[in-house]
Order: C-alpha cells, then structure tokens, then sequence
C-alpha cells in the first residue's frame, strides 16, 4: 500500500494504490489455483500479469472481478477491505472488464452494447424509465454522447449500427474493450486482449491501450501470456507460475528475474 | 355485394381479433423464454390467477374465506364494499409483482444453471400450485368480470351496431363484430407498442435485452440477473392479466381460463419462442386461419361445398398446422435458427 504519487519517465502520473490483494488463496476442490499471491494496483498505471499457461492469470482476474470467491486472503479496494461480492456489484463498484473468449451481446447492435456500459451512470428509475421523461431522457442523451466519443475513439463508427454477432473476430474484442471503457471504470480489466490476433491486429490493440490510459487516465490490469507485447506496455508485472507469484517489478527487474526466465525457457534438472 | 362474401369477410374479421387474443397469451411466453430460457407451463395460470384477483379485490371478496372459517369457525365470506376497477387493477398489479418476485426468489433462484427440462418441470408444478392457491384464495365460482374505468368506460359486450348498420346500408347485409374484440384488439396494439419501446429505449429494457442475450457478459456490466428475472416475471405478470381481462370478459373468470395456454402453444411454434413480433404474426395466422378453414372445409362454404368436414375443426386446426411448422421449419417464421457447430 503507498500513498505517494509518481511522474513516469513518458510524463504519465502514477497515483496512489487503488487496489490490492492481500494474501489471496483460490481452491477448486484439492486443486490450487492461487497460491497466497499479493500485489497491488496503482491510479493510472498499466499493471500486467503474465504467467505460462495454466498459471492461474485468468483465475485471478475473475478473483479481482468477483466471478471466483477465493478461500483465503483479502481484497482491499479504494482503502477499503471489499466484503464478498456477486459480479454485478463489483461491476457497479467501477470494475470492469473484458473477455478471453469475448462475452458480448450478439443479437444486439454495436451502439447498444456500447450503451449497456453505461447502465452504471444511468440513475432515472423504473417508473421515469417507464414515461420516459425528465431524468431518464435527459440521461440517455447524454450517455449517448459519451458512447459516441467512445466509438469514435476506437474507430468503430463504421459499425455502430451493425448486429455484433456478424462482426469478425476482431473488430469483437474491440467492441469488448468499448462497453468496458464507456462504463468510466476505475480499474479496466483485460483478459488476454491480443489473444488470437495478428501482428497489425495486436500493434491496433496495443495503440488503444496505451492511448486509453494517456487519454482518460484509465488504470488497467490486463493479463497475457505473450511477454514481447505486455514488457513494452505495461508500467509493472507481476509474473504468476504453477499459482505461485514469482516475480514483481518494472519490465526490466521481471525479464532480469532468474525464476522468470526458468518459469519461461524452462530449467535444467541435472 | 354477395352475402356470401359478406360473410366471409366476417368469419375473417373475426379470425384477426381472436388471433389478437391468442397472441397476447404466446406474449407472456416469450418475455419469459427469451430473459431466460424458461418455457413457462405457468402463464395460462397466471392468467387466471390474474383475472380471480382482479375481481376478487373488486367484489370485496375475503382472501382465503374457506380457510378462516374452517379454522375459526367463523362465516365471513365478504368484506361488504365494492373496490372501483381502477385501484382493483392497480392492487392486482401489485399482486402480480410480488408473484413474480416469490417466484424467482423461492424456485428459480435455486435452479440457476439447470436443465430446461428441470426448469419446465418447475413451471409445470407451478402451475398447478398456482391453480390450487387460486382456488384457495378466491374460491371456485365461476365469476362474471366487469371492467370499468372512471368515467363509465367499460369494457363493451355485445356487437358492435354502427359497423353492423353500416354494411346493411352498404351492401344490404348485416356485419358481426364483437365489441369486445375491438377493444381487445387495440388494448393489445397498445401493450404490444409499448413493451417494445420499453425494450428498445430504456435502460432496463436494454438490460433485459442483455440479459437475453449472455449472462456473464450482462454480470461484467453490472446487471443483476435476479432483478431482470424478476421484472421479466412480472411483465409477464402484467400480460397475463390483460388477457385475463379480455378472455374473462368474454367467456367468465373460470378454471377453463387457464387452458388459453394451449391456445397459444401452436402461436409459438409458427412465430417462434424468442420472437415479440413473431407472436402477434402466428397469433394472427392461427385465429384468422382456423376460422377460414373452418368456413371453407367445416361447414363446407367453398369450392361449392366439396370437402364438409362436419364442423368443430376449430379444436383441432391450430395443432395440425403447428405439427406442419415442426416438421418443415422447427425455428418458426421468425425464430433464430438453429445452427449447431461441429
């Protein structure tokens, strides 16, 4: 936990933590899928966590998103310890996040998915919603402005009144990370957000990244197994092996870190 | 103009309006099928247990008079005052809401993630128990509905005379419609508009809509389910009690009213399960259809009179053609179409 605040050498700010896990343990049954793992989550930073497959990264994020209930340890969040939560509640509490496998709304168009981000800044209730007057008008203008800046922020105007589910692979996980982001999170989780891309693809993914945390100030955690990409992203790693936590620091200590490398390139056992 | 052709026209007419009645059951359906996934045996039920408790709270009747009075030896039956339609409607209504929100929180909460099968068996056992508490609650009279709103506006009985008169002036036939169909037909245009723009422009309507469509992906945002489930619950609620009305009005608040929900199980097949317009489509082909083919192969009206079935294909009609969809396009005219992946 620190309190102090930083400049990076690019001139982004790195705030106070905001989030952090504090001895977090995660069992299904007799296997373990976190082991005791602490770290924490600064303002304004991008925090990745790498690890190789099977390492327990996408366990931790559903961990951090309230998808998993872990057996031990504890999440502190905005300085306060977060008592057990369903999903929906700690999207409203500013969490949001993407998908490996990308969950979106198929049938609805790419506008409107972008709108669902919003639910969160919508306050009118049902019975405003239901004459459709007063706040609740005023309310989806306005969230609609936002959404629109938003789509013209990640150069999806083209589609915006295409049905998602004939969209290719991945103008989708562009979707994703738009929902994601019109709903102004405190901390953007993202699920292995180059997974099955191509080299152009993840050189677009990896610009929105960066762009959206220079632009809007957005703090992100995002989790991949492709170590080029994440060490020219991200502004701290924390490297996960077998549920383990092996290694955390700035790109240069983790790639320098000696259990990294092993947990990589593999060990020799003589 | 030919009386015969007249007529025609007539048993047509009245073909739509009976469809409209026939759609706004499959309604109920659909609302609940598409949020989630439940195909609800219940809605028939709901219907009637609406319509019971609308004119119960009218008639001042005492919920649950056989019960107190087999426990007290008491012998009360009526509170003695007449509630107006208006706040009977609104009670009811509350009724309604509480209904689904009991329902969620005591079966299907716990039956998240189960087999379809599972969750048709619930409503099935539903069904009955709702059936049952109805008759608890109120009693199993057959009852006559009334419904009139401030100012003497009721819902009309009888034909409607100027539409009559006209067509005797026009054509020198007489022309059948019932007022009550009318009504029906633009209370239904109403409810139908209206849950639409709810869906499509609201925010809980896009809730809905997500919710429909993907869970995880509808938690990610922050949408609770529960609470979606249990507002689709008692929008079904609310559809089930304007049929109940309309149904009620015409033929009686009884335990036959329950059985409309077979009615709408061929709408389902031809409009498909996940379709809002689907429904009011295949609601409309089943009324208008089985009328006609009663006229024309019935009681022999067409072709000369070629094929005279001898009448009553009404019963039958309906179910027969949906065995047709099933065979030729299981999806429905408007349903999603069933893709697998291999």
């Amino acid at each position: 936990m620190s309190n102090d605040s930083y400049v990076t050498d690019d001139g982004r700010t790195i705030g106070p933590t905001v989030m952090e896990m504090k001895n977090i343990t995660l069992r299904f049954g007799g296997v373990k899928a976190i082991t005791d793992i602490s770290f924490d989550i600064r303002e304004g930073e991008i925090r990745a966590i790498i690890g190789p497959n099977g390492a327990g990264k996408s366990s931790m994020l559903n961990v951090i998103s309230g998808f998993y209930v872990p057996q031990e340890g504890e999440v502190w969040y905005k300085g306060k310890k977060r008592p057990p939560m369903k999903p929906y509640q700690v999207a409203q509490q500013g969490i949001a996040r993407t998908f490996q496998n990308i969950a979106l709304f198929e049938g609805m168009t790419v506008l409107d998915n972008v709108m669902t981000g919003r639910l969160r800044q919508m306050k009118a209730n049902m019975f405003e919603q239901a004459i459709w007057k007063g706040k609740a008008e005023k309310e989806e203008v306005e969230n609609r402005e936002f959404v629109e800046k938003i789509i013209d922020f990640l150069e999806i105007q083209a589609i915006r009144k295409t049905p998602v589910g004939r969209l290719p692979y991945g103008l989708k996980k562009r979707v994703e990370l738009a929902r994601a982001l019109a709903a102004e999170p405190s901390i953007l989780l993202l699920d292995e957000p180059m997974a099955g891309m191509n080299v152009e693809e993840k050189e677009d993914m990896s610009r929105f990244i960066l762009d959206m945390n220079d632009e809007f100030g957005t703090t992100i955690a995002l989790i991949e197994h492709d170590m080029g990409v994440v060490m020219d992203l991200s502004d701290r790693v924390v490297v996960m092996d077998y549920g383990k936590k092996i290694g955390d620091g700035t790109p240069d200590e983790v790639r320098n870190n000696q259990d990294v490398i092993d947990a990589y390139l593999g060990v020799a056992h003589d | 103009m030919p009386e015969q052709l007249v007529f025609a026209m007539e048993v047509f007419t009245n073909g739509l309006m009976a469809g409209v009645l026939y759609a706004l059951v499959a309604l109920g359906f659909v609302l609940i099928y598409k949020a989630s996934g439940i195909f609800n045996f219940a809605q028939g039920v709901m219907a009637l247990f609406a319509a019971m408790t609308l004119v119960g709270i009218q008639n001042g009747q005492v919920p649950f008079a056989h019960l107190i009075n087999a426990i007290f030896g008491t012998h009360v039956h009526s509170f003695g005052w007449n509630v107006p339609s208006l706040f009977a409607l609104i009670f009811t209504v509350g009724v309604m809401i509480l209904l689904a929100w009991a329902v969620q929180r005591f079966v299907f909460r716990h039956l998240v993630g189960q087999e379809p099968i599972i969750l048709f068996m619930a409503t099935i056992g539903l069904a009955y128990f709702l059936e049952g508490f109805a008759d608890l609650m109120w009693n199993s009279e057959i009852k006559t509905l009334t419904f009139c709103l401030p100012g003497e506006l009721c819902l009309p009985q009888g034909m409607n005379l100027a539409i009559d008169d006209a067509a005797y002036n026009a054509w020198g036939v007489g022309f059948f419609i019932d007022n009550l169909d009318i009504t029906a037909t633009l209370v239904a245009i109403v409810l139908v508009i209206a849950l639409v723009a709810f869906s499509q422009y609201t925010k809980q309507g896009r809730a809905m809509r997500a919710v429909a469509d993907d869970h995880q992906a509808a938690l990610s945002v922050g949408i609770s389910l529960n609470f979606i489930w249990v507002l689709v619950w008692s929008l079904a609620g609310f559809v089930a009690l304007v049929a109940g009305i309309m149904w009620g009005a015409k033929s009686g608040v009884q335990f036959s009213l329950s059985l409309i929900a077979l009615k709408a199980l061929p709408v389902l097949m031809l409009g498909g399960f996940t379709s809002i317009p689907g429904a009011i489509v295949g609601g409309l082909i089943i009324g208008v259809g089985e009328k006609m083919f009663e006229y024309c192969f019935g009681i022999g009206q067409c072709f000369g009179g070629v094929i005279n079935l001898g009448g009553a294909t009404e019963n039958w009609f309906a179910y027969v053609l949906a065995l047709l969809f099933l065979v030729f396009r299981p999806q429905g005219l408007f349903g999603e179409k069933i893709i697998e992946r291999v």
